[in-house]
């Protein structure tokens, strides 16, 4: 054994001070480089022009209902988890215009969204959240009818995924077999070490992009860094949520009291499908100029916790928290198996932090299947 | 992954697609209803759609928005689509405000239809409520039509009022093709010398059918169609022959803005005419 495995055979070292090239060719590609950067005491995805951006030296500490950014005793530079944005923020974003309507000459006439889609290269993709997009491609690119907006900005993007090197307490990406180390569906890996990144090509084009840059042949000590930093992230999770017979578990369990619990705490505020990477929801609604003749569509994130979301014909279908968590919790864990043959959930803990009342959902899991009756040929 | 996702999206339908759409005519039907017949501005876009019965439009008014309504004519009797609406909200009141001659928007057509082509060879059993009749006109249609394919053919409305049946001018004509048509209403008035009560006693007292092999589509308010069900399963019918319309908020038509789920089933997509087995778990289940 010479330390180079398989897996590692290939991989490059790319030094902190070559990394600015790497934001400059990106640019000189034409994409907008989205990565971290520090904004109100949270780590969130915008624009990133300098290494400057990056939240160097601050890291993220997360509870169930509790958000903290903190200083590092170190200068890391994505030695953060996961903030409260998600990737969907750009590839599915709000508002949105998705048509127009103008009235020509006495009639309406009608035009899809034909705005040229922004080309992005996301910087700082984990591997739960690789997993997030590809259940969205799942929703909107694998049906019959494919979203144009998610298409256009989706086939465009490149993915530069950087592995993680801690976990918050609020993380189950193991559970879920998304994480937490990046094994595909990104152009560029990385793995950060104190004076640079290791370096694994997912793609051609990653590939391309690499070759431009200035890069060496990853050492076996370098190597051997990156694996012990990514399995640091894998000893630090501590929740787990079992998902054997799940859908089951919880589609036979519709009326469990444990509803009305959990509704007792739920304030029904949508947080939990905002932060989601892949809730899909979203609602259209009119944009008129005063004299009505020239409307835009534009398409806003909803959420199944909303209580018009429902509504139908003089009244909501889902008129109680009861029903809108179990709407959500079913739909997350359960049907959404039944619509795209996958989890709706990867495992990034963002809806147990960004609750306000800090419901945990492997917690509500735990409590039906707890007690739940023991269904024949389930589980 | 990247070129995965790409060669699908090649090959995918466009949702917000909308054509320009005529108002050709407007049939006043009974209160709170009538009957919109819309042209396709663009003929080859006229000529190029097809629906089958059961599916729906989403018909637009811009500054307004969209409503989800199921197509009520075949072809066959229209030159236009025909949409009967009811008023229920913003956009169907702002409906009534056109004139023949105006322009709209339609999307279209959606969702699943009725099993018109399993009713070949069997008895048929349509039972409607109110508006709900709308919806499975098209398929009175299509039963109409190539007529010695069918075992025998009943149609069980209810309405709240007489004066609330809704295309009653056209009993007359399903009862010439062979449809008999049996109607009940809620409340009656002293003219009237019909059923009173729900639409479920006209199943229960039904007789000239054989229930184990035929084939029953219900379309009404969802309390009624659960009690339909209920009857229907008591009177023999095989819960794979039973099909419903259901209806939820719709806003795409397609399955990608979600509202409209019941479990695992976007009712847009999936539905809106679904086989009752496949929907059972969930009929039962309040607010779900």
């Amino acid at each position: 054994m010479n330390g180079h495995s398989g897996a590692d055979a290939g991989q490059r070292f790319l030094h902190k001070d070559r990394f600015p090239c790497l934001l400059e060719q990106l640019e000189a590609m034409g994409y907008s480089v989205i990565g971290p950067t520090l904004d109100q005491h949270a780590i969130v995805y915008d624009r990133i022009r300098s290494v400057d951006d990056l939240p160097r030296g601050w890291t993220d500490e997360q509870q169930p209902g509790s958000y903290r950014v903190r200083r590092r005793t170190d200068d890391a530079w994505f030695g953060y988890v996961v903030g409260p944005h998600s990737w969907k923020g750009y590839l599915f974003p709000t508002p949105v215009v998705i048509a127009r309507a103008a009235r020509e000459g006495g009639d309406w006439e009608f035009k899809e969204a034909d705005d040229a889609p922004p080309k992005f290269a996301f910087l700082g993709v984990r591997a739960c959240e690789i997993a997030a997009i590809r259940v969205q491609d799942r929703v909107f690119l694998a049906e019959s009818y494919v979203d144009p907006i998610y298409e256009g900005r989706r086939t465009r993007a490149l993915i530069v995924a950087v592995n993680c090197e801690q976990a918050a307490s609020t993380c189950f990406c193991p559970s879920m077999g998304t994480g937490p180390r990046c094994t595909s569906g990104f152009d560029l890996a990385l793995t950060e070490l104190s004076d640079g990144f290791v370096v694994e090509v997912g793609t051609a084009e990653g590939a391309a992009l690499l070759a431009t840059l200035d890069s060496s042949e990853a050492s076996i000590s370098q190597l051997r860094a990156a694996q012990a930093a990514r399995r640091s992230a894998s000893e630090q999770i501590e929740r787990s949520l079992d998902t054997r017979g799940l859908r089951d578990l919880l589609m036979d369990n519709l009326e469990h009291p444990r509803w009305d619990e959990t509704a007792s705490r739920c304030l029904s505020c949508a947080n939990c499908t905002m932060v989601c990477p892949t809730c899909f929801c979203g609602s259209v609604e009119e944009v008129s100029d005063l004299a009505g003749g020239r409307v835009e569509r534009r398409r806003r994130w909803d959420s199944c916790f909303n209580i018009d979301f429902s509504y139908m014909n003089g009244g909501h279908v889902r008129d109680s928290i009861r029903s809108r968590y179990r709407q959500w919790l079913t739909h997350k864990l359960a049907s959404w198996n039944d619509q795209f043959g996958t989890s709706g959930c990867v495992g990034c803990g963002r809806c147990i932090t960004w609750c306000p009342s800090g419901i945990d959902l492997t917690e509500e899991v735990l409590a039906i299947r707890g007690d739940a009756p023991v269904s024949e040929g389930s589980s | 992954m990247r070129d995965a996702s790409r060669s699908a999206a090649a090959a995918g339908l466009r949702p917000w697609r909308t054509h320009t759409v005529r108002v050709r005519e407007i049939l006043a039907e009974v209160e709170g209803v009538a009957t919109y017949d819309l042209a396709f501005r663009d003929e080859s876009a006229g000529a190029a759609y097809r629906f089958a019965p059961g599916q729906f439009n989403m018909l637009y008014l811009p500054g307004a928005g969209e409503c989800a309504i199921s197509i009520s004519e075949d072809r066959a009797t229209s030159a236009g689509y025909r949409h009967t609406v009811r008023v229920a909200g913003n956009v169907t009141k702002t409906l009534t405000g056109l004139r023949p001659g105006d322009t709209l928007g339609l999307r279209g057509p959606f969702g699943t239809s009725w099993p018109i082509t399993d009713c070949i060879g069997r008895d048929v059993v349509l039972v409607a409520g109110g508006i709900g009749l709308a919806p499975l006109r098209p398929a009175i249609g299509s039963l109409m039509r190539n007529a010695r394919q069918f075992g025998r053919r009943h149609l069980l409305y209810g309405a709240r009022s007489p004066e609330s049946l809704l295309y009653w001018r056209q009993y007359e004509e399903w009862s010439q093709a062979g449809i008999r048509v049996h109607t009940t209403v809620d409340r009656a008035d002293s003219r009237w010398t019909g059923h009173v009560g729900v639409a479920t006693l006209l199943l229960e007292r039904l007789d000239a059918i054989d229930a184990r092999n035929a084939v029953l589509m219900c379309c009404g308010p969802e309390v009624m169609m659960r009690f339909t069900i209920a009857a229907a399963l008591n009177r023999g019918f095989a819960p794979d022959r039973i099909w419903v319309s259901l209806e939820r908020n719709m806003q795409c038509g397609v399955g990608l803005c979600g509202h409209c789920q019941m479990g695992g089933e976007f009712v847009c997509r999936d539905g809106p005419v679904f086989r009752y087995d496949r929907v059972a778990p969930f009929l039962d289940v309040e607010a779900f």
